[in-house]
């Protein structure tokens, strides 16, 4: 800070809490007050762009789910209470989907975590042609995610696809199956394919980053030591890459719990609403049943798991921090 | 590094196996866009078209009427509108918070950035139905305006976090020496960070941009016609209504890849370091 008093040298006080100096001269203070004043004028339109847009439909949407609102127009609704709520709990369709959400972010997000530290290990090593790689590597992170799923439903489809006809004439299955028509466990794994392939990349680059950021002699000092690569890679890559992979892990998990384009695209909820995500579900009621209400009640029990994920992840993430070196 | 030969020619298998499984639905995409109808549909696959049409790029680009090209077209120009004013916006307001929050002192400024980035976790579907009837109100349904209203809610968050991460890495010496030679504080900021922060801009703008060609329940529920609707909308109803045309899908997809794969491509270095940036400080 240039307003620093001349006649003490001392150390600025730590970043993140207002100094409360005993005595300071006018000026100073004055200029700590026209910070906060400045601060609040700059941050004024960001404020005002997104809370302005998010604060009300938050609110509104808990009041929502109190009450029974079935149109889109404004008119009395009759208060419920927690109705929603326990009608809601206690339908099996949501269970369902709640366990087609819990397995698509559990599988997508581990296969996506593995595969993705193998191909940040890739894009880091020497080789040729490394900008054409990362070219090809970046492509399926800026493909739209609807042009992802049509594309796979594309790949899938049960008459034409072209996976069918590479596994049949190859003689890896007898004859043509439908990939997302018939078997709901079989069209969620398909989905799960479309977008662990779409999104390695992203959580890729997101490793490489913290990658680039380890000590090369870390790596000269272990092979010195005798350790192999797969040593050096569990006992220096793995744990310096903690707080990247808890960070990527906590973006990955809320974007596959949130997760309703792709399953919109390829299967529509199919077949036997086996692939209903939670999002989709709650879509569902609202705009087709027109349940509003039902569904405020539903969104509002995701935002409570999301904040519960995102607080978790950010204790573990603590604590791997403190028993990292 | 010297690396034993063995090694070598595993990464680069390695890299050669992830390039073909990375490329082949992309390359699938593109056959299935210029081959006929024909040669799609035949069983057992013939994998060398017997023919190879223009057709559904030309019905896209010249198609009149009320055809599955107009539409198209209408998503596109939409989709480019409401990105760009998204980027734009967002980037103005990120600009000036993002400064706010790497540089100057004041009471909550981490709550402040927190509560910011805490609407990133709320899912759209929460916000939706009040949304709906709030926009239906101010008559912004199935309007560009309606959309970039709400995609801003969306991308200023993460141009905050970008900005003030990417002014709180460059020398706070710079900005004090122009202060110093008489610049007020937002004299520096336009003066002498601005000018320094172009990759960090850049890097926004990128994300953003990617962030609003990519959004699909918004659109979905706040756009009904060819006014608004944007492409992954017009892409969805595509795969639902021409369920038979798969080449006319595949040539939409194609297009609609088009922007953001080229965006992504030629400034891959701004996006890595974007994300270099962002996840250091995570």
């Amino acid at each position: 800070m240039s307003a620093a008093p001349p006649a003490r040298p001392a150390p600025t006080p730590p970043a993140t809490r207002p100094a409360r100096p005993a005595r300071r001269r006018p000026f100073a203070r004055r200029a700590g007050g026209g910070q906060t004043r400045l601060a609040l004028l700059l941050l004024l339109p960001a404020a005002l762009v997104v809370f302005g847009v998010v604060l009300y439909p938050a609110g509104r949407a808990l009041v929502i789910s109190f009450y029974d609102v079935d149109s889109p127009f404004p008119g009395r609704y009759p208060f419920v209470g927690l109705r929603n709520y326990t009608e809601i709990l206690a339908d099996d369709r949501l269970w369902a989907a709640v366990g087609h959400t819990t397995y698509f972010t559990l599988v997508s997000t581990a296969l996506e975590l593995v595969l993705g530290l193998g191909l940040a290990q890739l894009l880091a090593a020497p080789i040729r042609l490394r900008w054409l790689f990362r070219a090809i590597v970046i492509l399926p992170w800026a493909l739209p995610t609807i042009v992802n799923g049509a594309m796979w439903r594309w790949i899938l489809n049960a008459q034409y696809g072209v996976a069918n006809a590479l596994l049949t004439q190859l003689h890896l299955q007898g004859d043509y199956r439908s990939w997302l028509g018939n078997d709901p466990f079989l069209a969620l794994n398909m989905v799960v394919v479309a977008d662990v392939w779409k999104n390695t990349s992203l959580v890729a680059f997101f490793l490489l980053a913290g990658l680039q950021t380890i000590p090369r002699g870390l790596y000269e000092a272990a092979r010195v030591d005798g350790a192999g690569p797969i040593r050096a890679f569990f006992r220096i890559t793995l744990p310096l890459l903690v707080p990247n992979i808890a960070l990527v892990l906590v973006l990955r998990t809320i974007e596959a719990f949130k997760v309703f384009d792709i399953v919109y695209v390829m299967t529509g909820g199919g077949p036997a609403s086996g692939t209903q995500t939670i999002t989709f579900f709650t879509y569902l009621q609202a705009f087709s049943a027109q349940r509003f209400s039902s569904g405020a009640s539903l969104a509002y029990l995701t935002v409570v798991a999301i904040l519960l994920l995102a607080l978790l992840y950010l204790r573990l993430l603590r604590q791997s921090e403190l028993m990292s070196p | 590094m010297r690396a034993s030969l063995r090694y070598r020619v595993f990464i680069h298998l390695a890299a050669l196996a992830t390039s073909v499984v990375i490329l082949a639905p992309f390359a699938w995409l593109l056959y299935s866009s210029f081959v006929g109808q024909t040669d799609l549909v035949s069983r057992p696959m013939r994998w060398l078209p017997e023919h190879v049409t223009l057709d559904r790029y030309r019905e896209i680009f010249a198609g009149g009427g009320t055809g599955a090209g107009a539409a198209f077209r209408s998503a596109m120009v939409n989709s480019f509108l409401v990105a760009g004013g998204t980027v734009v916006i967002s980037l103005v307001v990120g600009v000036l918070g993002g400064y706010a929050l790497a540089r100057l002192r004041f009471p909550l400024r981490r709550t402040t950035l927190l509560s910011f980035l805490v609407t990133y976790m709320l899912p759209p579907i929460a916000l939706i139905i009040p949304l709906y009837l709030l926009m239906s109100r101010f008559g912004l349904l199935d309007t560009r305006t309606g959309l970039i209203v709400v995609y801003c809610s969306l991308a200023t968050p993460f141009a905050l976090w970008n900005m003030s991460t990417f002014f709180g890495s460059l020398p706070v010496e710079l900005e004090e020496a122009a202060r110093v030679d008489g610049c007020s504080r937002l004299g520096a900021l336009v003066r002498v960070m601005l000018p320094l922060s172009k990759p960090g801009i850049l890097a926004t703008a990128l994300y953003a941009f990617l962030l609003c060609w990519d959004e699909f329940l918004y659109s979905l529920i706040f756009t009904s016609t060819s006014q608004a609707k944007t492409v992954p909308v017009a892409i969805a109803e595509f795969t639902g209504r021409n369920a038979v045309d798969f080449g006319l899908i595949a040539a939409g997809g194609v297009l609609a890849a088009l922007p953001p794969v080229v965006l992504a491509v030629v400034f891959q270095r701004y996006l890595i370091g974007g994300l270099a940036s962002g996840a250091v400080k995570g």
